[in-house]
């Protein structure tokens, strides 16, 4: 029996196709990845099966039943649950209480607290979710808190669960995890819908995929039938490497050294606690470690966002340390921040703006005080062009471009500025994978360039195939410095949880 | 549909104007309930601030401060900040310029141009306590600015009994050297009160165009109101232009008060409570979209409605206090941005009946 059928569904918006004859055949009792790049119509998609939007066009089944989903309330009516990415979910409530939120039990006009605890663990129990229905909400970690979104679309009694790309805020353990509970949640005869661009997720627990790009139906695939490279392609409309390729690095003179240093974090604690390092002219320096170990603020000391209390900075033979972030810039250090909603963009500003925030003073955007707009302007259109950042025109607020093409501008604008010195934070998070492979060239060719790169990503992967060496930060302080060539593993992994290893690569 | 859409996207204009026609509405409802006649009282409201030059003088001085506090407002909104202090700035304002008025001997024009800039600083400095400690240490600008308010009224009133009078109510007439009473304009609007000040208001409103989108202060200012995080990675010093946006929005509301002192009273009274101006300023900045020209335009209505409303009690006995609901329907409004709303619910109800087709 089919659980979900949409049939030849059409949304538009004021100027775009969102979903363009979408059609969605979902199995009872079975995993189903709706596989897309950002901006691919899933979500609209998905929110006209939660009743959020109207189709424009199209059918909807549910349980073989023609139906009209014309609210939230209906869906839930239908057993369609939705497991949010952003979670929806108060505080300093407790598991109970948020759970009940909207359905309360209650006897003689008063909450049954007890009886709500008792329903919610039995729940719990169940499905292997290991939830404590008495803790708050702001004490347990970010699975625990999916956990409860999941709790409440079964206290709401659904069947079918939409996972709104579940996994882009839990680390790999969790992932783990929350893998288990949904092969449980199948066994029980729950159906999934699992939203998703992460290929690996899909070949790993899903049993059928739904492909849409441009808000086009590109296809549905049984997983089994089926592998990455050709999922990869289905969903960007062209072949896409997972492999970089690249030469070997010809490094050159040191453009940075960094001795000694230390850097105190938000709360006064060392974050960075006596760490050296040197990067060379036309190599990639890849920072591994497990979030939190140092790496947000020894990159804000190396950009002057963050004083160094200790230590020293020198880019090409000069001393940095601790000078103000546009002195910095000036220097010859080019910055893709780790955030770049919150560093790396002025949202509300068009993205011929953005491309100038470090350069709007200088010759020829500025005459005087009075900003040159023609030259402004004549700048954005060319870097947008010549590093395909898509958007309808250099008037638009940076805040309407999909994630991808906001990274684009970023790094058009970090890279033109010719630094000697390029820091890359996380380049990649959120990106599909067809904006990845991009990026990654970009980085590449900057390296051959000649620049000095340091990648910092918490993507293991992304360091091994694109750093020349890999430094490895554990509590501050580099814990080993290994060869993406040679390395395994293991080798990695125990370094970043703080073991000792043997062997040093410096070259 | 689609126009429909388009235009409360994009235009904050149509919203305003739907607004002030529903508190012209709401006004006209509450006058019908109070046993008077709205149309009769909206054309005495309209005739008495044009009819005559001289009306249209008096009216053109009703708008001048408002422009002013409205830049005021308008400029902080841009960058972020939120000055309700205006309405304290003013006073400063006031107090500075009468300061200089009276105490400094000075030739004509020299006089009143000492006297309105000592007005403009006394509104900067007062904004920059506000600023530096927002920028500094990190305390909202909504209280600071709320409790000078305060200290302004009383620090005037105490200047004008024990310093500038013997224990009176009011300082004496400011001399006609630094007087922003103009005759040759005066006359042409038949003897009103309007005077230089408009003219200074009509300029900041240019300048605080010009500053904003055709400067890189402008762009500095901008961009730390939108994303201070952004700005400080981009190299710019955040708490520099925190303070500096409150200090221009200060010299706005400095240039109204000593403008207002100047040009239209001539001395300083102790005040039982606010004018209202600066808060009135609130009120144009939101109308007008917090843009100069919406200021300016807005600033021109609630100065209509004002002068209109206060003849509007003599020529049609409605009492003035109809002009103050009308004032705060339209701010409703505007704030309840009720023209989305209204779209938002038709192309539901659309979309519904589309379904129902099917």
């Amino acid at each position: 029996m089919n659980a979900v059928e949409m049939k030849g569904i059409t949304k538009r918006f004021p100027g775009i196709v969102a979903n363009d004859r979408v059609n969605l055949t979902v199995k009872q009792g079975e995993i189903h990845a709706l596989l897309g790049e950002n901006g691919a119509g899933k979500s609209t998609l998905m929110n006209i099966l939660f009743g959020l939007y109207q189709p424009d066009e199209g059918e909807i089944f549910i349980r073989e039943k023609k139906t009209e989903i014309t609210g939230p309330n209906i869906a839930g009516e239908l057993g369609i649950g939705m497991v949010h990415q952003h979670f929806m979910l108060v505080d300093p409530f407790t598991v109970t209480e948020n759970i009940i939120l909207g359905s309360e039990p209650t006897q003689n006009g008063m909450i049954d607290q007890r009886k709500a605890e008792k329903e919610v663990q039995a729940i719990s129990d169940r499905y292997g979710l290991k939830v404590d229905p008495r803790a708050k909400i702001r004490d347990i970690s970010v699975g625990m808190q999916q956990r409860v979104e999941i709790l409440k679309t079964l206290y709401r009694g659904a069947d079918i669960l939409i996972f709104d790309e579940p996994t882009a805020v839990l680390a790999p353990k969790e992932i783990d995890e929350l893998i288990v509970i949904m092969e449980n949640l199948v066994k029980e005869g729950k159906t999934i819908i699992f939203i998703t661009h992460k290929l690996k997720e899909i070949m790993r627990i899903c049993d059928a995929v739904t492909i849409i790009r441009q808000g086009k139906f590109i296809g549905r695939v049984d997983v089994a039938d089926t592998d990455e490279s050709r999922l990869a392609s289905m969903m960007v409309g062209r072949d896409v490497s997972f492999t970089v390729d690249k030469k070997p690095a010809q490094p050159k003179e040191t453009v940075l050294s960094i001795r000694n240093l230390r850097v105190k974090n938000s709360r006064g604690v060392d974050a960075v606690r006596g760490l050296d390092m040197e990067i060379k002219a036309g190599e990639i320096v890849g920072l591994a470690g497990v979030d939190g170990n140092g790496q947000s603020e020894l990159i804000e000391a190396i950009t002057g966002l963050k004083s160094a209390h200790k230590g020293e900075i020198v880019l090409n033979g000069k001393a940095i340390t601790n000078l103000k972030p546009k002195a910095i810039t000036h220097r010859g250090v080019g910055h893709i921040p780790e955030d770049r909603h919150r560093r790396g963009l002025v949202l509300d500003f068009s993205i011929g703006e953005n491309m100038v925030l470090q350069t709007f003073d200088q010759k020829p955007f500025a005459k005087g005080w009075t900003l040159q707009y023609p030259q402004i302007f004549k700048h954005a259109k060319r870097l947008i062009k010549e590093f395909d950042v898509r958007t309808p025109d250099i008037h638009t607020p940076a805040r309407a471009l999909s994630g991808g093409n906001q990274q684009k501008g970023i790094i058009a604008r970090e890279v033109d500025r010719d630094p000697d010195f390029l820091i890359a934070a996380q380049p990649t998070r959120g990106l599909d994978v067809g904006a990845i492979e991009g990026i990654h060239r970009r980085l590449i060719e900057q390296r051959d360039k000649g620049k000095a790169i340091l990648l910092m990503s918490l993507e293991l992967e992304e360091v091994w195939q694109l750093a020349d060496r890999i430094a490895v930060i554990y509590e501050g302080k580099i814990a080993g410095w290994v060869d993406p060539a040679t390395t395994t593993e293991e080798e990695i992994g125990l370094l970043m949880a703080g073991g000792q290893v043997g062997t040093e690569v410096s070259s | 549909m689609q126009v429909l859409s388009k235009i409360n996207k994009q235009s904050s204009i149509f919203t305003s104007l739907v607004s002030v026609f529903l508190g012209l509405l709401v006004g006209g409802v509450m006058m019908i309930l109070a046993g008077y006649n709205p149309i009769q009282a909206y054309i005495a409201l309209f005739q008495s601030a044009f009819l005559q030059p001289f009306d249209i003088g008096e009216t053109i001085r009703t708008i001048t401060p408002l422009i002013l506090t409205g830049l005021a407002v308008g400029l902080a909104f841009r960058t972020g900040l939120f000055n309700i202090g205006v309405e304290g700035q003013f006073i400063i304002g006031q107090l500075a310029a009468v300061i200089v008025a009276l105490k400094l001997d000075l030739p004509p024009v020299i006089h009143a141009i000492v006297a309105v800039i000592a007005g403009a600083l006394g509104g900067a400095l007062w904004a920059f306590l506000p600023g530096y400690l927002k920028a500094k240490r990190g305390v909202h600008e909504v209280i600071t600015t709320i409790m000078l308010n305060f200290i302004a009224l009383y620090l005037s009133n105490l200047t004008v009994r024990e310093w500038l009078t013997d224990g009176a109510d009011k300082t004496k007439e400011i001399p006609e050297s630094a007087s922003l009473h103009w005759n040759m304009l005066s006359q042409l609007f038949d003897s009103s009160r309007v005077h230089f000040g408009i003219f200074i208001a009509i300029v900041a409103a240019f300048f605080m165009y010009y500053l904003l989108w055709k400067t890189t202060t402008g762009y500095q200012l901008r961009a730390v109101g939108y994303n201070p995080h952004a700005s400080e990675y981009a190299g710019m010093n955040v708490s520099r232009n925190i303070v500096l946006s409150m200090m221009i929005s200060g010299v706005f509301a400095g240039l109204a008060g000593a403008s207002e002192l100047l040009g239209t009273a001539g001395y300083q009274a102790i005040q039982a409570s606010y004018t209202g101006i600066g808060f009135d300023g609130i009120a144009v900045s939101l109308l007008g979209g917090n843009s100069p020209l919406g200021i300016v335009l807005s600033a021109s209505l609630f100065g209509i409605l004002t002068y209109g409303g206060s003849n509007m009690e003599y020529v049609a006995a409605v009492p003035r206090e109809v002009i103050r609901v009308v004032f705060a329907a339209i701010i409703f409004f505007v704030a309840a941005n009720i023209v989305r709303w209204v779209a938002q619910r038709r192309k539901k109800k659309v979309i519904d009946k589309g379904g129902e087709g099917k």
